[in-house]
């Protein structure tokens, strides 16, 4: 089905169902039970999980195929951002045209720095995307100012002039990006029993993206251009004397992932309509490298995983406190349950870090095929009768 | 006129002078094959030919056309394959993508951003691919990972990858060095065979006297950068020179 074969099209229909039913998977606990917060149902997080979805995905062509480790990516994702939000203010709330250059703008960003830092491999190509990426997150804050709106970002505003659709501003209320007047904050709640399951028109929208990003992702995986991607990762030299050409395939995969970073901004800006350079840091680049390689780098659904893994940890393993702490291990003895949580306290709350840093050196020590590798394993040894047949799997395979 | 004239090359490291004033001539659809002891500059040669290195001195010219200044993947679009002395294979992929890739090469050039198109039209490529591995003997290999054969495999891959170009020339470098005898001789049956069947000229660099003396219609003796002579075969068995230049190495 839609041109892939028996296992892809599994796959991309897994993704659409998690994609359509994340409103019920994420909140599988009553609202009043003492479990409610590790729900990740709500609108915001939701819309996060499938926005950095898509990022990840599109690093990964870039990083899991052809292995250039670029660690500037996330300027692309900011220049979209920039150019959604500006679309927004000066054409129309609407947000497909902000979508579109968002998209088109990160694309040519992702050209200009591809064509510079792709004339070398390896760290130095690294340093170079850093570089670049620090560079634009520089000048976004300071010089750019009357581009980027400097240090307190770039948001809509009530005088902006939209010359497509100037009148919705005439409500005296700053308009909220929507699609064709379907806002993307609208939400529809629907409460059955001690549930509350939240639908939001922003994260159906993006989900609705990355499904087209993930379909997108699974030709390129399986097509010739995937290939050479693969081949340039194995051995760039013999590709060369092969009579293929590698630099207009490293540059059109960089291209690529970059357009994706873009859409991710863009998509962003549309949830929520403001821009800052702190999209740009250099954090939020090491960020989706994480992504990447805790998911599983060179694999189609592993990016996704890992940024749904990371962005679940930030949300809510970040909001574990000491009170909730106190509350879990009230049963105990008062000296145990302080003990225990002196003992917890630094790996949740602000300590989340410390946790994902532990998560995520047990994943790269110990299964270097990242939570791919892992899902591997495990059904593996369930179904260990079945071993006659297991045809090595080019695609399946994990990044060195 | 050959169809590979190499003129007048010179090429220096440093202070070693490792090719100086070769002169070149291989024929169409013959058998060339280039001899010499270590160090006399059979690879450095070859790779000026492959456009990894670019000689100081000298032309050469392939079909009329001058392969000095061009990018490796250029001088194999005109038809110019290589074997490498120590086989470099893309060792994350399977035997079957490593065929296919050089005959995606060979069909849709240089670059083709083919990434959705073809998906599913990659049969006729794979055909291709599975008729040169029969040709080689590796079908029942086709899915197994490259890193994982053995040498004597990896070069017979290497020469699959080659071959499926359908080259002019192709660009041998020791392509038995590390060999079993029995796999030495199954090589030597099939470059004879793959030169029966199509027309394609060989330049073939090799230690193992058994294999050029049982291949090569001509022969050039490479010493100190400077070849020696060229002759038939059989000429250069009894050549007093060659017997000095190899030193004791020349029992044939």
């Amino acid at each position: 089905m839609f041109g892939l074969n028996a296992k892809d099209t599994r796959l991309l229909l897994i993704v659409i169902g998690l994609v359509v039913f994340a409103p019920f998977l994420m909140n599988p606990f009553p609202t009043d039970s003492g479990l409610a917060q590790f729900n990740a149902g709500y609108p915001d997080l939701m819309q996060r999980f499938v926005i950095f979805g898509i990022f990840a995905i599109g690093f990964n062509i870039l990083f899991g195929l052809t292995g250039y480790l670029s660690f500037g990516h996330a300027a692309f994702l900011g220049a979209g951002s920039y150019a959604a939000v500006w679309m927004l203010k000066l054409l129309t709330i609407n947000v497909i045209p902000a979508i579109l250059i968002s998209t088109l703008v990160a694309g040519a960003f992702a050209l200009l720095i591809g064509f510079i830092s792709l004339r070398r491999s390896g760290i130095y190509f690294s340093i170079l995307t850093l570089a670049f990426a620090q560079m634009a997150f520089a000048l976004a804050a300071s010089v750019l100012t009357p581009i980027t709106g400097g240090e307190t970002g770039l948001q809509t505003a009530l005088n902006d002039p939209r010359i497509l659709d100037g009148a919705a501003s005439g409500t005296g209320n700053i308009p909220a990006p929507a699609l064709f007047g379907l806002e993307m904050r609208d939400s529809w709640d629907w409460v059955v029993g001690g549930w509350s399951f939240t639908f939001n028109a922003g994260y159906y929208l993006a989900g609705l993206f990355m499904i087209g990003a993930f379909y997108l992702s699974i030709l390129i995986f399986r097509s010739p251009f995937g290939l050479m991607l693969k081949a340039i990762k194995t051995n760039q030299t013999r590709l060369n004397y092969t009579g293929l050409n590698s630099r207009p395939y490293t540059l059109a995969a960089f291209v690529i992932s970059g357009m994706y970073a873009g859409l991710a901004g863009g998509l962003m800006a549309s949830m929520d309509p403001l821009a800052g350079a702190e999209r740009m840091q250099w954090t939020a680049s090491g960020e989706v490298v994480l992504m990447a390689i805790l998911g599983g780098a060179g694999t189609l659904i592993g990016p996704v995983l890992g940024a749904g893994f990371i962005k679940y940890f930030e949300n809510i393993f970040s909001k574990i406190n000491d009170n909730v702490l106190h509350q879990w291990f009230a049963f105990m003895p008062d000296g145990i349950e302080n003990f225990l949580v002196t003992i917890l306290h630094p790996f949740v709350g602000k300590g989340w870090h410390l946790t994902l840093g532990l998560v995520f050196m047990l994943v790269v020590i110990f299964l270097p095929g990242g939570l791919v590798e892992g899902g591997q394993r495990i059904g593996r040894l369930f179904s260990r009768k079945k071993k006659t047949d297991d045809s090595p799997n080019a695609d399946t395979k994990p990044a060195e | 006129m050959g169809i590979l004239e190499i003129k007048n090359v010179g090429k220096r490291f440093g202070g070693l002078q490792a090719l100086s004033d070769v002169n070149l001539s291989v024929e169409e659809n013959t058998v060339h094959a280039i001899i010499g002891p270590n160090g006399a500059g059979k690879s450095t040669l070859l790779n000026c030919l492959v456009g990894k290195l670019i000689p100081d001195t000298g032309s050469v010219t392939f079909q009329g056309q001058s392969l000095l200044g061009r990018k490796p993947h250029e001088i194999n679009q005109m038809g110019v394959s290589r074997v490498f002395q120590t086989p470099e294979i893309f060792g994350d992929l399977t035997v079957l993508e490593n065929v296919m890739i050089p005959c995606f090469a060979h069909r849709d050039g240089a670059f083709q951003m083919n990434a959705i198109r073809s998906v599913r039209h990659q049969n006729d490529i794979r055909e291709s691919a599975d008729q040169i591995l029969t040709d080689v003997n590796m079908l029942e290999k086709r899915n197994m990972h490259a890193a994982s054969l053995s040498r004597g495999d990896k070069r017979r891959l290497e020469m699959a990858m080659c071959l499926v170009q359908d080259p002019k020339l192709l660009l041998l470098d020791e392509p038995t060095a590390g060999m079993a005898r029995a796999d030495t001789n199954n090589t030597i049956d099939l470059l004879k065979e793959i030169k029966e069947k199509r027309d394609i000229t060989m330049a073939i660099i090799e230690h193992d006297m058994h294999v050029v003396f049982s291949m090569a219609e001509r022969i050039t003796v490479l010493a100190q950068g400077t070849p020696l002579v060229e002759d038939t075969p059989e000429n250069i068995k009894g050549h007093p020179k060659v017997r000095e230049a190899y030193l004791g190495e020349a029992q044939v």
